[in-house]
């Protein structure tokens, strides 16, 4: 009753302090989060105060198994939210992509271009793949410590905190409310949420590391726990702003000029070297050698590129300033560390890879394995390609083209996409119980979907990044630029209807995902002929025929 | 080799040790490359003519930062041949050194704006904002009409001074105290400006939407695009010789 009590208390709390917020808000922005925020205040208000069973009718909707013995509810709902926000995401993405082949598309003000392109960028980092971070992380380190959760109450504030702040960083960036610093737009109040939700994360996952009952703390949750630490430092560094009022949206950044974009591409790159690697590595670390049945390649390999990896990752920012007035010596600081930092990365493919000895004809049977050869495959060819563009050279025809879209793009689709989709194929039937997905066949046509759209997306960037990089630079045997900006952009519309298709395709592929995790968490199965079969051949299947004499 | 496994595996048993080794290994980076840019000497050489932004220009760039102008458009001309051709003298770093937040970008779907000032006319820049098509038929721009319609929230022009003076803009006693009246003054020829152009060299005092009644968002956006790259004068020999002698760049 006490609990209830102190519970409902500070609900009370927040919902008041809201309230007053939104009565003194300076701006009509402010005013609309602080009543996201009341609402969600309210929401935790009614659930403590009333008497109903919530979590037996959660369980009821999502079709819970009765008995776990891991804490496995926070990660069923992770799953849920991986899933949701990624299409969110996908869809956000395949939207802004018409707006730049078909600009009517753009709805001013609220679903203009500008407004809706960080939307697309947090929804796919930091809502797709965040709450497949700390998803996955809640069951690799319940399952590699032999422990349950250290904090089960604070596991379930990370995960609907994390919710909340994608909410708060979503309707922002439509309302106009943004700071405009790539991969780091929500304003103050946002980043300090933020800030709260991720200690506790750390608290959960740390304190779940201190339960275990192994002596060894895994390789997945070395990458897990960099991945947690430097978030935070990098979060902190670039987020120090002074607001304008207490009671508004804006504020001001601490670091301006040049300082300014170091610091934001010092977070900017690690924010891919560490939510988009370091994280996902750790997922690799588990959830590969879980599907190939088969141990981790190289324990060796694993210690060295750990450390080579996040050692030399904080260095590669400055090759985002290329050619900048960031000053020359900080610019080749970055592109030598860029450059030695293609050697952990392989190190990684290598371990993930080579994992599969042995067991290398799964890649043939099991359309899971497959895709996350794949995905293994396209973190090796991004971290080839981010070291190549990293050299100052290449750097100065790709810098400002969609060459960098099209490199993120491999990452991101490629890497980050497949190995989170193999990832929720692995959990749902174990999360839920079930004899198997809902289709194996289906987890086939994604791969191919995904694959195939990764590729259409990939080339068409590349040509139009290098098309209109050699454009910019042309000239003529007069001694004058050839092409006028206009030119470069009329240039580029059919490699961006190409990219678009190529995104349909791999939205496509997750509406596959969104029906088979549906469909298995329902308990369905679907009848289909299984993957693979040794031939068969029935006429064959007699005595030689005797061939008549001649 | 077995050495190695054999010490690294106090590492692996203990959390605490593995916490602290792994945040020593992502600060070294950090440190090495970013704190000295804040003393180094030559980090940003000085240059004549920069200014902090006056109170209408920083709301035009408060709204540039709100529509997420910065994911199309750079503001760092890079020192190449074709692009100082395109767009003017490379950027000096000296001048986004009132930047907060810097707005260098990393892509060009459209192009750099570091010197866009004055380069076209008000008129253009209304209508192109209105309805980039008209101007520019290959244009995959958004349209923004809708700031032409809208009144600019002037709010309290002074508190945001006072938050960028707080993180290090030179903004004076005098800025702060009469932020409102600049503001108000700059888009208004037939008000008293007072000493508006003395505080602030080479502020254009105009009204910049094309309707003098109002005060909107596209007199404040337009009046920031008129003064990119305006401030200093990169061409001038001084200038040119400035830049000759700087080392270590």
């Amino acid at each position: 009753m006490v609990k209830v009590v102190s519970g409902a208390g500070i609900w009370l709390a927040i919902l008041l302090l809201a309230v007053i917020a939104i009565a003194g808000a300076q701006d009509s922005g402010f005013a609309i989060h602080m009543t996201i925020v009341a609402i969600a205040a309210l929401i935790g208000l009614v659930v403590s105060v009333n008497k109903a069973d919530y979590a037996a009718i959660a369980k009821g909707i999502l079709r819970t198994p009765d008995e776990t013995r891991y804490d496995d509810d926070p990660i069923r709902w992770g799953v849920i939210a991986t899933v949701f926000w990624g299409m969110a995401g996908f869809l956000a993405g395949l939207f802004i992509a018409l707006q730049l082949a078909y600009p009517l598309l753009n709805l001013e003000p609220f679903f203009n271009f500008g407004r809706l392109r960080p939307l697309h960028t947090s929804a796919v980092i930091f809502a797709f793949g965040g709450n497949a971070l700390i998803a996955t992380s809640f069951y690799v380190v319940q399952r590699t410590c032999r422990a349950r959760l250290a904090f089960p109450q604070l596991a379930r504030f990370v995960f609907w905190g994390y919710q909340l702040f994608i909410v708060l960083a979503a309707t922002g960036y439509l309302l106009g409310i943004s700071q405009s610093k790539e991969y780091a737009e929500p304003e103050w109040y946002v980043d300090w949420w933020l800030t709260i939700v991720w200690v506790a994360y750390l608290v959960v996952f740390v304190g779940t590391i201190l339960k275990r009952k192994e002596p060894h703390i895994y390789v997945a949750n070395w990458f897990y726990l960099s991945f947690i630490i430097t978030v935070a430092m990098l979060h902190l560094v670039n987020n120090v702003d002074i607001p304008v009022s207490l009671l508004g949206s804006k504020s001001y950044p601490f670091f301006g000029g040049v300082q300014g974009a170091l610091v934001q591409w010092w977070y900017g790159h690690n924010a891919v070297g560490f939510f988009l690697t370091a994280g996902f590595l750790a997922m690799m670390y588990y959830f590969v050698p879980k599907q190939a049945e088969r141990p981790i390649y190289s324990y060796r390999l694993s210690i060295i590129h750990f450390w080579a990896l996040i050692f030399l990752y904080i260095w590669a920012g400055p090759h985002h300033l290329h050619y900048t007035a960031l000053p020359d010596w900080a610019q080749t600081l970055g592109m030598v560390f860029s450059i030695m930092l293609w050697m952990p990365s392989w190190g990684g493919m290598i371990n993930g890879l080579m994992t599969l000895n042995g067991a290398w004809d799964k890649v043939r049977t099991d359309p899971i394995i497959r895709m996350m050869v794949m995905s293994v495959a396209f973190y090796g060819m991004s971290t080839f390609e981010g070291p190549m563009m990293s050299i100052k050279s290449v750097n100065s025809l790709s810098h400002y083209t969609d060459w960098t879209i099209g490199h993120v793009h491999s990452g991101a689709l490629g890497w980050n996409g497949l190995i989170t989709f193999s990832a929720i194929y692995f959990l749902v039937p174990r999360l839920w119980k079930r004899e198997r997905l809902y289709s194996i066949r289906m987890v086939n046509w994604h791969f191919w979907l995904a694959t195939l759209g990764i590729v259409f997306y990939a080339a068409s960037m590349w040509v139009a990044g290098i098309t209109q990089g050699l454009m910019w630079r042309e000239y003529g045997a007069d001694g004058y630029l050839v092409n006028s900006f206009a030119d470069t952009v009329a240039a580029l519309h059919w490699e961006y209807v190409a990219r678009a298709f190529g995104g349909a395709l791999y939205l496509a592929g997750a509406v596959l995902l969104v029906i088979n995790v549906w469909r298995t968490i329902l308990g369905h199965l679907r009848q289909e002929a299984p993957m693979h079969n040794a031939t068969f051949n029935e006429a064959a299947d007699r005595p030689a025929a005797p061939v008549p004499a001649e | 080799m077995v050495s190695l496994t054999q010490h690294h595996k106090k590492l692996e048993r203990n959390i605490t040790l593995l916490g602290v080794f792994a945040f020593l290994a992502v600060t070294v980076g950090g440190i090495v490359e970013i704190a000295p840019l804040f003393w180094i000497d030559n980090t940003i050489e000085k240059v004549d003519g920069m200014r902090p932004y006056t109170p209408l220009e920083q709301a035009g760039r408060d709204i540039y930062v709100r529509e997420g102008c910065y994911v199309c458009h750079s503001q760092m001309i890079r020192p190449f041949r074709d692009e100082v051709e395109r767009y003017g003298h490379y950027s000096l770093a000296a001048e986004s050194m009132y930047d907060h937040p810097f707005q260098w970008g990393s892509k060009r779907t459209g192009p750099d704006l570091a010197r866009v000032g004055g380069r076209y006319s008000d008129e253009w820049h209304v209508q192109h904002l209105k309805d980039p098509r008209a101007v520019v038929p290959e244009s995959v721009m958004p349209p923004y009409a809708f700031l032409a319609d809208r009144d600019l929230e002037i709010g309290d022009p002074a508190a945001q001074l006072v938050a960028l003076k707080n993180v290090g803009v030179p903004y004076s006693k005098a800025d702060i105290e009469r932020a409102k009246a600049d503001l108000l003054a700059q888009a208004d020829p037939n008000a008293d400006a007072g000493d508006l152009a003395t505080r602030y060299p080479k502020a254009q005092i105009r009204d910049f939407d094309g309707n003098p009644q109002r005060l909107t968002e596209m007199d404040a956006l337009v009046a920031y695009l008129q003064m990119l790259g305006t401030l200093v004068d990169v061409n001038s020999a001084a200038a040119q010789e400035d830049l000759a002698k700087e080392k270590g760049r």
